[in-house]
């Protein structure tokens, strides 16, 4: 089938892309337009550190072809990170030690921005309800969920 | 049917790196014009924060703010050598190998400074907030980037070491038997409470509470983050992860990463630990070495609490809740159960 062009809205600008159908949005990030923030771990669905925002909701972008997505808000890592400094969630999983080797990092850091986005003061339940689909082979998740609760806090206090 | 709690301890005497001589690692380090010290390594961090606590050693050695130590690990090609990241040898090995270096690039440093200050070597100190100062009258001082200038444009010299470190092989006494076998070891003792559900099989860890003795700690929050991080790995090992069908049939198998079963957050127990610092003689600052040990104790831990809890004893692990049914069928703790209800 003929390649064509998908046209969609990444991190406040507008963006087309030509793609093979099929072509998965992670391969559409990683490869086409080299942000790679959006990490590659299994491809199929299994680890969650591909997980970005379309629509403020987190998504596993090596399962979505970038065709579904035409037309709609994609955010990634590489968005919500200021130009100079950290995003509060960032500066707050650095503060906590929540990063090891930091693969698991972006896609985290995702799925918390958009459980924060919508429930501001989440449980430590609500939480691990969230990052349920994330594997984090290094910290033993304990300093993950607390940079979690710092974050809300500071986003609140903000 | 119940849920039947158990304890469990377990211990471990972990030496460091490789042993029986050899396990060499290197270290180069040169100032950059403007006075930041890079460390040339081949000694990858995979997390464990290799690079903060190299960094850390550097600086202390030098005499210079963390600030001013750019630690390069680009290319294991072309960098010193180093055996690599294992074993928990890295910030033991590397940080000897960085240490030797450091004091190299120190004289030179101080030799540089001696000249633009008008003194001798030996009359100069560091601060360690950037300044190389007159020892006695700290006002006579320069700045470390105005004296890597001046090496470089003036004096034409580098400032630099070398390092390395590598195990003295220790001989056998053939009359005693008597040998070094290592080079130093670090301990540890954790103590697991389980809860087992007699119906399905499952186990949960509630708790993980740990004493460590790792020598000096260089940077304590990175050691916390390594047991916390080890202990979560050991639970995995002793109750989920296996490449081995959980059932007879290779079909069960785990097929690709998503099949492979490792716990998540709703797994976490408590995890809870000491840590004790007896520094050893022959590591950098007193460091022994912190890192795979951390996965080792929580196995046993955890497969003695479930054995304790069920009145069986395991002896293979991951312990799966299709070993923990069939152990049940022989336990008198259960047996006991079904007696008393009927
Ligand atoms: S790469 Fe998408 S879930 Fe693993
Ligand atoms: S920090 Fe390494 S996987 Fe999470």
């Amino acid at each position: 089938m003929p390649s064509r062009i998908v046209a969609f809205n990444l991190n406040g600008r507008d963006v087309e892309v030509m793609v093979k159908p099929l072509t998965t949005l992670q391969t559409v990030l990683r490869e086409h337009l080299h942000l790679t923030a959006t990490k590659s771990g299994c491809r199929q669905g299994g680890c969650g550190t591909c997980t970005v925002l379309v629509n403020g909701e987190p998504m596993l972008s090596c399962l979505l072809p970038v065709e579904d997505i035409a037309g709609q808000k994609v955010v990634t890592l590489e968005g919500i990170t200021p130009i100079e400094g950290l995003h509060p969630i960032q500066q707050a999983f650095f503060d906590n030690y929540a990063i090891q080797c930091g693969y698991c990092s972006p896609g985290v850091i995702m799925v918390i921005k958009a459980l924060l986005d919508r429930n501001p003061n989440p449980t430590r339940q609500e939480i691990m309800d969230a990052i349920a689909g994330n594997v984090c082979r290094c910290t033993g998740y304990e300093p993950i969920l607390r940079a979690a609760e710092d974050a809300a806090r500071r986003l609140q206090s903000a | 049917m119940a849920k039947l709690r158990g304890t469990g301890i377990a211990a471990v005497n972990y030496p460091t790196g490789m042993n029986l001589g050899g396990d060499p690692s290197q270290a180069l380090i040169h100032a950059t014009t403007t006075g930041t010290f890079v460390i040339s390594l081949s000694s990858t961090d995979l997390g464990q924060g290799l690079k903060t606590v190299i960094a850390q050693i550097g600086a202390e050695t030098l005499g210079v703010p963390f600030e001013n130590v750019l630690i390069d690990t680009a290319d294991t090609d072309t960098g010193p050598h180093c055996m690599g990241t294992f074993a928990s040898r890295a910030t033991h090995r590397v940080g000897n190998a960085v240490i030797m270096a450091a004091k190299e690039a120190r004289k030179a440093m101080l030799e540089v400074a001696a000249e633009e200050l008008e003194v001798s070597p030996d009359d100069l100190d560091t601060d360690g907030k950037g300044n190389i100062f007159v020892k006695g009258s700290p006002e006579r001082k320069i700045d470390i980037t105005s004296l890597a200038l001046a090496a470089h444009f003036k004096y034409g010299r580098t400032i630099s070491g070398r390092g390395m470190y590598i195990k003295p092989k220790s001989p056998v006494d053939p009359e005693t038997g008597k040998m070094d076998p290592d080079s130093t070891e670090a301990h540890a003792c954790v103590v697991a409470e389980v809860e087992v559900d007699t119906e399905t099989g499952e186990v949960t860890v509630i708790s993980l509470k740990s004493a460590y003795e790792v020598g000096r700690q260089v940077n304590p929050a990175l050691v916390h983050g390594q047991i916390v991080g080890g202990a979560f790995m050991g639970m995995s090992h002793a109750l989920y992860e296996t490449t081995a069908p959980y059932y007879p049939s290779p079909d069960h198998a785990p097929g690709s990463f998503s099949e492979y079963i490792i716990p998540g957050p709703h797994e976490l127990p408590h995890i809870e630990s000491v840590v004790l610092e007896y520094p050893s003689v022959n590591g950098p600052y007193g460091v022994k070495g912190v890192g795979e040990m951390t996965a080792n104790a929580p196995i046993p831990a955890i497969v003695n609490a479930v054995s304790n809890a069920i009145g069986v004893r395991l002896t293979e692990y991951p312990i799966t809740p299709e070993k923990i049914l069939r152990a049940l069928e022989k336990s008198p703790k259960v047996k006991q159960l079904a007696e008393n209800r009927s």
